[in-house]
């Protein structure tokens, strides 16, 4: 990305801080909770490019979210920034050990061994009492830089808080998918075998993709602990990996303001469907994800649709 | 002694109920390629369709016999009318797409259903308890055994000969045999591909909704339960090998004990050593107990 | 003369079949080298044990003077051994100028995903030898086509253009003129061995056409039943009674109509 994209990104921002007045307290609430899903969807999108979609991405927003709670219920620690970062190393720890399972499948079966794995977690949160079972675990407010905002300064302050993440995400996922690795994105897709062929392991760099995406989304899941000031065991749950994905495909892969934007699409359409239709917000969702998936292949499936050449086989 | 009993006729029990939901999504996997996420809708609906056809049935005092009966009859209703709506309607359509496509199809599919399901029947759990308390019990070493769980077992056990049997034995089996192996050949010496499809689909389907069914008297029919199934029912089929029948018992059995074992000695790890046990089958045979490791060709 | 390729006692064998078995190979530095042999003969099983798609089940194969014997794929590349494809394996979604350069970026991104994590896809480096690939390979006309789009012959040297984008020392081709009509098949051969002269490249090729094999070739290798049977310069090799008999087919039944196995002979 060129210096001039990066500095009008952090112009953007910045107005976005400057914004803070004119919004009333609920909206800022709602564009943080988009920001943090939009951090989830901005790493489903280096998985996607690769064809991959995880249907148990909550796994490491939840261990994101559980991290910011336990280092401050266990730890003590309520600097946000620090929260943030451990949230961020610990989900990209699980996707590093989940990693060398997960990372040797492919289509149906990562998708549903990543949802097997949330379960697991989902399961350990629900049965566990030290984790606050179903109720799950209140999370104190935090500190920012010694600072000890209350009450709509805080919501402001955590407000913040995601737009930095969201500049810092959008910064790095950009480079990333500039680079060597993130172009492999579609050479995996296309062609695994060439891709070994010409010198770097597949699963390597799948494995790599993973944490990457999982880091992304354990900052996604301490913003949401952050902002929220509770987690429970519905944020490992497979609805939640689920609109993490239908993010995704209307978002496309095209790039990582779309995500962000899809996001904040999501959670104000999640609103008015919450407000005017009770119980009809999984309706919506099937129906909307059917719609494009059956009507607009173009946006959707010509992105993961698969071209790969059948590789055929030598004589033995 | 008695927790041993316990955990042996539990996870038979549990191996049971499983592999009647997961042979249907085995074999729609096997033939069609699809992991149907639908298939939670299927349980879902067979149980409540099944807990209404008793309520009904009992509640004119009819003799307990032909309850049972109505278990089976509603939920091969439920799963024919939805599994043809299903494949008709919306599988039809994305045929030959990509896998990952295909799965997102059901599961909006079933995200649809799950809400439709509150909307017929409302948020309030269903009880339709009367066949299950109909059928008494024995006692097995010290231990009061439901005689209605010991016809499960005996129905899944019959079910698993049924469809080894079917698949080796009769022309639509080995039809079957053929598209699991190669679609593309199979459709060249004139198999009928789409026609297999249907008819695999419904018959997914109907053990999906069998599934519910035969589960409606035991549980509080209540919104949600399609959910665990689904997932659970992967865990199975993945550990005995996508496709395989063989593999979804054995998988079932696994799971079945495992869960059992946990239920009974550390009850706080039942569904982490579900997912556990599947985790290490997939360390040591990534494609599943039956399932020969695929060579990668060039 | 050094070995550049050193193959010792090479086995191959799947349960009861035995592939391949006794193999003794050096190829020394800026040889061409044709391998035929009738299908099923071990031709391709040899190749794919040097490059590490098969592990061997005996005997060492020494590159350079290190054993690479059974050593993963991406090993064997990095360590200056390529190779083509029967089937061309290419990036079908990517231009032709993009497969280029995702094979160029990744031999100087170094063997790590780290290292690839942080190495820019797009460098002025890259995309020059991109291009000098393109005019040595004559695929320049089909720059900016997608790669699934391409006509057969085009296919075959982009994977082989491909193959050599990180300089290898030793490029073995299976079956280059495959699927090519018989007319164009000398043409492309041209081409590939004019580019791959020009690096200085030791080549080993898979060959069925045998006017291919004396044309290019400044040495045969004959493949029979998993074995060599016959090693030598091309008027040689091609020429040796058991080649005729068993793959080029030009040489009669001997009159007591028996066959007997054949011997290794070292022309």
């Amino acid at each position: 990305m060129s210096v001039r994209h990066t500095l009008l990104g952090a112009l953007v921002f910045a107005g976005l801080a400057a914004c803070v007045p004119l919004l009333p307290l609920w909206l800022i609430s709602l564009i943080t909770i988009a920001m943090s899903s939009g951090l989830v969807v901005s790493g489903l999108i280096i998985l996607w490019r690769a064809g991959l979609v995880p249907f148990g991405q909550a796994l490491f927003f939840a261990t994101g979210a559980y991290t910011v709670a336990l280092a401050g219920l266990w730890l003590k620690i309520s600097d946000a920034v620090v929260l943030v970062i451990l949230a961020i190393v610990a989900a990209a720890l699980v996707a590093a050990f989940a990693g060398l399972l997960l990372a040797r499948y492919r289509e149906i079966f990562f998708a549903m061994l990543s949802l097997a794995l949330s379960m697991i977690l989902y399961g350990l949160l629900v049965k566990s009492e030290a984790l606050g079972s179903t109720d799950g675990i209140n999370v104190a407010q935090a500190t920012f830089f010694g600072m000890k905002p209350r009450g709509a300064a805080y919501t402001i302050a955590v407000f913040w808080l995601s737009l930095v993440l969201v500049f810092l995400a959008w910064l790095s996922v950009t480079a990333y998918l500039g680079s060597v690795a993130g172009q492999m994105a579609g050479a995996i897709r296309d062609n695994e075998i060439r891709v070994e062929y010409l010198g770097i392991s597949v699963t390597r760099l799948i494995h790599l993709k993973l944490t990457i995406a999982a880091a992304l989304a354990g900052a996604g899941g301490a913003l949401a602990a952050l902002s929220i000031s509770h987690v429970d065991p519905q944020m490992a749950y497979w609805t939640t990996s689920g609109g993490f994905v239908f993010v995704t495909i209307l978002a496309g892969a095209v790039s990582v303001p779309a995500a962000f934007i899809g996001a904040l699409i999501f959670e104000v359409i999640r609103s008015i469907a919450v407000a005017v239709l009770p119980g009809g917000w999984q309706m919506i969702l099937g129906t909307v994800l059917l719609v494009t998936i059956l009507f607009v292949p173009n946006g959707l499936g010509s992105l993961i649709m698969r071209k790969r050449i059948a590789g055929q086989g030598g004589s033995k | 002694m008695i927790t041993a009993i316990a955990i042996v006729t539990d996870g038979l029990v549990y191996a049971a109920w499983l592999f009647v939901v997961a042979i249907g999504l085995s074999l729609i996997f096997g033939v069609m390629k699809i992991l149907n996420v639908a298939h939670g809708a299927f349980y879902a609906f067979g149980a409540y369709i099944s807990a209404t056809a008793i309520g009904l049935y009992f509640d004119r005092g009819w003799p307990a016999a032909g309850g049972y009966v109505a278990i089976g009859a509603s939920a091969i209703a439920t799963g024919l009318i939805m599994g043809y709506v299903l494949e008709r309607v919306f599988l039809r359509r994305v045929y030959g797409k990509d896998e990952v496509v295909v799965v997102l199809v059901t599961y909006a599919l079933f995200l649809i259903l799950e809400d439709v399901l509150i909307l017929i029947w409302g948020a309030e759990g269903k009880a339709a308890y009367q066949p299950y308390s109909e059928a008494g019990s024995i006692d097995i070493g010290g231990l009061a055994v439901s005689l209605y769980d010991i016809g499960l077992v005996i129905f899944a056990a019959l079910l698993a000969i049924a469809a080894i049997f079917a698949i080796k034995k009769t022309t639509f089996g080995r039809l079957l045999t053929a598209v699991i192996y190669d679609r593309e050949t199979a459709s060249a010496f004139g198999v009928d591909v789409s026609r297999v499809y249907t008819l695999t689909f419904l018959l997914g389907a109907v053990l999906g909704a069998l599934g519910g069914a035969i589960t409606a008297p035991k549980i509080s029919v209540s919104p949600g339960l399609g959910v665990e199934v689904i997932v659970l029912a992967f865990a199975v089929v993945a550990i005995g090998g996508m496709g395989s029948i063989e593999g979804a018992l054995l998988g079932a059995l696994i799971v079945g004990l495992f869960r059992a074992c946990a239920v009974h000695l550390a009850p706080n790890l039942e569904l982490f050593a579900i997912y556990a046990v599947m985790a290490l089958v997939l360390v040591f045979r990534p494609h599943g107990l039956f399932s020969p490791a695929l060579a990668r060709k060039i | 003369m050094s070995a550049l390729l050193s193959v010792r006692d090479l086995q191959k064998t799947f349960g009861q079949v035995v592939a391949a078995r006794d193999i003794n190979v050096d190829v020394p530095v800026g040889q061409t080298v044709g391998i035929i042999g009738a299908n099923g003969a071990g031709k391709t099983t040899f190749v794919n044990m040097i490059t590490g798609h098969l592990k061997p089940s005996g005997g060492a194969i020494i590159f350079e003077g290190g054993a690479i014997t059974g050593l993963p794929s991406r090993k064997i590349m990095r360590l200056g051994v390529a190779r083509s494809f029967q089937v061309a394996q290419l990036f079908p979604t990517y231009t032709v100028f993009e497969n280029l350069c995702a094979a160029i970026a990744i031999a100087h991104s170094g063997t790590s995903v780290f290292s690839a994590a942080v190495a820019r896809f797009v460098s002025d480096r890259t995309k020059g030898e991109a291009e000098t690939a393109l005019a040595h390979f004559q695929i320049a006309p089909y720059r900016d086509a997608l790669a699934s789009t391409l006509p057969q012959g085009m296919r075959k040297l982009l994977d082989i253009a491909m193959a050599t984008a990180g300089n290898p020392r030793l490029l073995l081709l299976d079956e280059p003129t495959s699927g090519i009509s018989l007319e164009e098949k000398f043409d492309l051969m041209e081409v590939i061995m004019a580019a791959l002269k020009a690096r200085g490249t030791t080549v080993l090729f898979v060959e069925h056409d045998m006017e291919i094999v004396r044309r290019f070739a400044d040495r045969v290798l004959a493949f029979y039943d998993g074995t060599v049977i016959a090693d030598g310069p091309p008027t040689v090799a091609l020429d040796d009674p058991r080649v005729a008999e068993f793959i080029t087919g030009t040489l009669i039944r001997a009159k007591d109509g028996t066959l007997k196995a054949p011997t290794v002979s070292h022309a």
